[in-house]
Formats: structure tokens, sequence, C-alpha cells
């Protein structure tokens, strides 16, 4: 019997010729993530070397990664003195995978992980955020854990007790519309197998539409994938995955991959046409509450929010940029815009989109996580409706449970954003109608 | 004998149990006074103590759905709540049995608040209507790191033995 490519990565992983779904494996661990939560991490981690008489010491420095994007720049005191905390501890440690505050090289950990080249085809990454889903995009084996599992992490440099998960297949053909993007397949995803429906297993992306889609867009369909239970999202890595790295990430020489074999075992297989789709709105307050733009058409807004892991990069921006040149953002609408990360903004800052954006009357904030998760600036009023980019809307996830949030693409947030009510951006070109 | 003391529904997130507006407080003995706040009466009588340890809140299917974070389930250890769901999400769960939370995973089960429960390793039976349940025991795995009373004993354990 053939291996998923999650089973090629746990064989690899645990030294043996192979595994199969329900095995129990200690897999060693490539690249270990975590943001401002490395705090607790380090408690728990510091606790585990108590009346053992061993230094507390991290088990490779160099597999270990940091990035500060919760709560940037720090909020409160008890952040940046937890900030500190984790600061002091990087340096003892000799941890040099570090994204300080900073606008050279900060930004959000599920951007600044694959654009620094630290996640390679075949690897198994765990980070101590769920959306550590993304890191599929590049061929990985990538989860969320939390932080005392993190702190075992980095005392063994494995991770106990892993079951090998099954494999869900999604293949997916056919051409986006105008407009429909990466966004719109997962959400339409989410919709059809439920916020339960890949509980445990991993989702597996397949077929010609995934191979002609950027790694970019790809991020944002793993990122997601959690979203359905999955333990993790993967597209087995190809020559779209070397473009990136090379191309964008600066790495150099040959790159390694994997690819799962053709009698693999899959729990299940969903096949996509994407030539029909329309544009999603994952409704509140689950992300499977999913319907068509069209049955949401109308429907007032008060905030858009485009940014975060799941949809902050350059051709996210671009997209929002070309709908809004030489328009104007609703008066009754506030637009936030943040992107993914320091090198994103740069990027879009030289090619004028900030400019567009904030002509047109969206607000530019750094690069972080704050808005998406309603601990850190963009809180919603009571009885505020939301349309994000982010990844959830759950009651109280922008930072007020009497407040509404709806999720959708760039495209929809933009074309939204200008007539002040949830609009298919398919229609909106060319003739949007100007509140101002 | 435990009693319900909270019934919830399908898919709880983990902002509903911990919102995100109180991540910059981690410390398990700190979290407690989270848990649930914006089910704002729930949450004054946690920080009352008003529960008995070991008392019940009983949930539908995939309960702590959403984010990692470890507050989550820290914030529901400290007052001892044991948490019987149709079934957990992943991350959750697994976060649950490295801190000791007691999680039981009982589909079908049906309880109100204020039942009283007895709760045996292979059945719950809710004592005010006489109907029993059975639990979906956890992967032999999970269960070794319970045995050692979580993840931090279990991998010191793994630490010194290894160093040996």
């Amino acid at each position: 019997m053939g291996m998923t490519y999650v089973e090629k990565i746990l064989a690899r992983a645990t030294g043996q010729s192979s595994v199969k779904v329900g095995d129990v494996l200690e897999p060693r661990v490539d690249l270990a993530m975590s943001h401002e939560n490395g705090a607790l991490v380090i408690n728990q981690f510091q606790e585990i070397y108590q009346g053992t008489g061993l230094e507390a010491k991290v088990w490779d420095a160099d597999k270990i990664a940091i990035i500060f994007d919760h709560r940037v720049p720090a909020e409160s005191a008890k952040t940046a003195t937890n900030q500190k905390k984790v600061r002091e501890f990087v340096g003892k440690q000799g941890i040099k995978k570090f994204h300080d505050i900073r606008g050279d090289e900060g930004g959000i950990c599920h951007q600044i992980l694959p654009e620094n080249g630290y996640v390679l085809p075949g690897m198994v990454v765990v980070g101590t955020d769920s959306h550590t889903t993304s890191h599929g995009a590049l061929g990985a084996f990538s989860f969320g854990i939390g932080a005392t599992e993190m702190a075992s992490v980095w005392a063994l440099g494995c991770v106990l007790n892993v079951e090998v998960p099954a494999t869900i297949k999604v293949s997916v053909k056919g051409k986006f519309q105008p407009f429909v993007q990466a966004k719109d397949l997962i959400l339409h995803l989410i919709g059809r197998i439920s916020a339960q429906g890949a509980n445990f297993k991993v989702l597996e992306f397949h077929g010609p539409a995934i191979e002609k889609m950027s790694t970019s867009g790809r991020l944002t369909i793993c990122n997601m994938a959690v979203e359905a239970g999955a333990t993790s999202g993967i597209v087995p890595a190809d020559a779209e995955t070397i473009r990136y790295l090379h191309e964008e990430a600066g790495l150099k020489g040959d790159i390694e991959t994997l690819r799962p074999d053709a009698d693999a075992s899959y729990d299940q297989v969903i096949e996509i046409d994407v030539s029909q789709l329309a544009p999603q709105i994952a409704c509140p307050h689950t992300v499977d509450n999913v319907n068509t733009v069209m049955d949401m058409a109308g429907k007032l807004i008060n905030q858009v929010v485009i940014g975060s892991c799941t949809n902050g990069r350059l051709d996210d921006i671009e997209v929002a940029a070309r709908i809004l040149k030489g328009k104007k953002v609703a008066r009754n609408v506030r637009m936030l815009v943040f992107p993914a990360s320091a090198r994103i903004y740069r990027q879009a800052l030289k090619e004028g989109y900030l400019a567009t954006l904030m002509e047109a009357g969206a607000v530019v904030m750094n690069s972080g996580c704050g808005p998406c998760l309603g601990v850190h600036q963009g809180a919603l009023a009571d009885g505020d409706v939301a349309l994000a980019t982010t990844n959830r809307n759950f009651k109280g996830r922008m930072g007020n449970p009497a407040a509404e949030v709806y999720l959708c693409s760039p495209a929809v947030a933009a074309a939204s954003a200008l007539t002040g009510v949830i609009t298919d951006p398919r229609k909106a070109e060319g003739k949007v109608v100007d509140h101002a | 004998m435990p009693k319900v003391v909270l019934k919830l529904g399908d898919n709880v997130s983990t902002d509903i149990i911990y919102p995100g507006r109180f991540m910059a407080t981690v410390l398990p003995t700190e979290t407690p006074q989270y848990a649930f706040a914006d089910i704002t009466d729930f949450n004054a009588r946690i920080k009352q103590k008003e529960f008995q340890p070991g008392s019940v809140i009983v949930a539908g299917r995939n309960f702590g759905c959403g984010s990692s974070r470890e507050q989550a389930a820290s914030c529901l250890k400290g007052p001892d709540f044991t948490i019987i769901a149709m079934d957990f999400a992943r991350i959750f769960l697994q976060n649950s049995i490295n801190l000791g939370l007691n999680t039981i995973i009982c589909p079908g089960f049906e309880a109100g608040e204020g039942d009283a429960l007895i709760i045996s390793p292979a059945k719950v039976t809710n004592q005010s209507t006489g109907k029993s349940f059975e639990i979906v025991p956890l992967p032999k795995a999970r269960q070794s790191i319970i045995d050692a009373g979580g993840l931090i004993p279990y991998t010191r354990q793994r630490l010194l033995h290894d160093r040996k």
C-alpha cells in the first residue's frame, strides 16, 4: 500500500520505511515556531527542568523561530514585559530566527516563515498557533500545538505521541472567474464539509487549479484548513514551490521534494470545479456558515479589514488597490489594511498600492495579528458589522461579542468598502456607487 | 456527586472559553478569572469560587475549536471542571491532556444544568434521568501522559531517561 504525503513525511521523520494511519510516533521536529506566547512556553520549559539538575537549554536553537506579531507594538505594559522576557530568553539560548518589532524584518509569523525560507518541503513544523497549518503550502507537515507541548519540543526535539492522521484528498479543477480567489475555494470547502469535517485529519490539495495557484493562494487555503478542524493542510511541493523558495524566499541550490504515492489510501476524496465558483461569505458566528456573495449582497457593513496571515500578501493588497483606485471608501465604513509582513508593506509602498488605498480612505496599519483576534486595535462597537479577509468569525472575535464578523476574499472586501454593503466584485468593477 | 453547572451547544470556540483580549495573561494561576468572560453570569460564579471541584460543563460537538491558546484549557483546569462533550477539537483536547484537565468524550450524552452524574471509567450515568452513556476511551498514547500527571512530568521523565 502506498503512502499519502503526510505518511511519507512522518516515515522520514521517524526513520522508518513506512507508517500507516493510527500509528503513534515521535517525529523529530525541523522547525518550532512561537510568537508572544513564547512567554508561557518559557515558563513551562523551565518547569520541566525543575529538580532535574539539568541545565534548561533548548535542544537546537537553530530550529526554533520566534516572531512577535500578536500585539505589536505592545499595547500594554503586560505584553511589553512578556516580550522582554522572550527577548532575554532568545539572547541567552542563541536563537537566531527571531523577528522582533521591526520595519525591516518583522511581520506575522505565518508570512515570516515562508518569506525567509525557513520552511522546506518535507519538514515537520510545529507552532504555538493554530494557523501553523499555513506552512503546508510549502509541502511541510505543519500543525498547531499548545505552549506546554512546545516546551516539551524545546526540551526533546520531537513531538510526543503524534498519531498518523488520515488524509482527505481534495482535487480541484477549473479556472477561477475574475475576482474569485483562493479564499473563496477554502470557504466553499469549509462550508461543504463543516467546521468539524476534517477533525484530526489532513487536507491534501491536488489538481490543475492548485498547480496553477501561487504560493500566496496556497498559503491562504492551508491557513484555513484548521477551520475545517484539519490537523494540517498540505499542497505537495511542485515547480511553483521551488520557484517561490528560490525567487521570493531567496534560497539557493537544489530543493528536495516528495510526492504522495499514486496508490496511497485516502479517507475521502473531494472534487471541486472552481469554474462556476462564486465569491463566498462566511457568516457569523461559525466559519462553516458559508453563503455566496449573491445571497449576502446588500448587507450593511461598518468596518472592512484587509490583511492577516490569511490574506495580507502583496497580491491581496494589489487586488484591493485595483478595485479602489481613484474611488472613495463609503463614508459609513472604516477600512483597515494591515500587510502580513514588513517586507510586503514595503513592496506595497513601492508599487504605490498603499498610496492608492490611503487616497481612497483606507487606514494602513503595521503588520500584526491585532485586529483579527481583537487584541490590539480595530475593535468593533456593539452592533457593528465587520467584513474581513481574516480567518475567524467566532463570537467575540474582533473584541466584541455584541458585533458580527463576516469573512471574505480581498476582492469582495474592497468592492464592499466602496459601497458600504456586501458587494459582488464581479459586478462592482467600473460601476461602483460612490457614497462619498 | 458532580453536577452539571453549564450546558453549551456545538462548536464552542476558544474565543468563547477564553476571549482573545485576555491573551496577554498567560499564567495558569491567573487565567480562571477570564474563563467564559462573555458569559458574564457564569464567569461571575467562577470568580466567586461557587463551584465544587469536578463540576461538569456539558457541550456538543467540536468543543474548543479555534485557537491553540493554552489559556482555554488552563482557565478550566484552575476551578477543576470536568468537560463532557460529544467530541473535542484536536489542539484543545491535547492541551487538556497535557495540563490534566478532565475531558470526557461521550457522544449522545444527555443532561441538563443541575443534573447529578456518576462518572466511571467506562460510562457516565445521569442520576437525574437514570440514563447511562458510554465514554470513548482516549488513545493509549495519550493515556500515558495522563498517567504521568501531565506533559511536564512526562517530559521530565523522558529527559532524565534519555540522559542516562
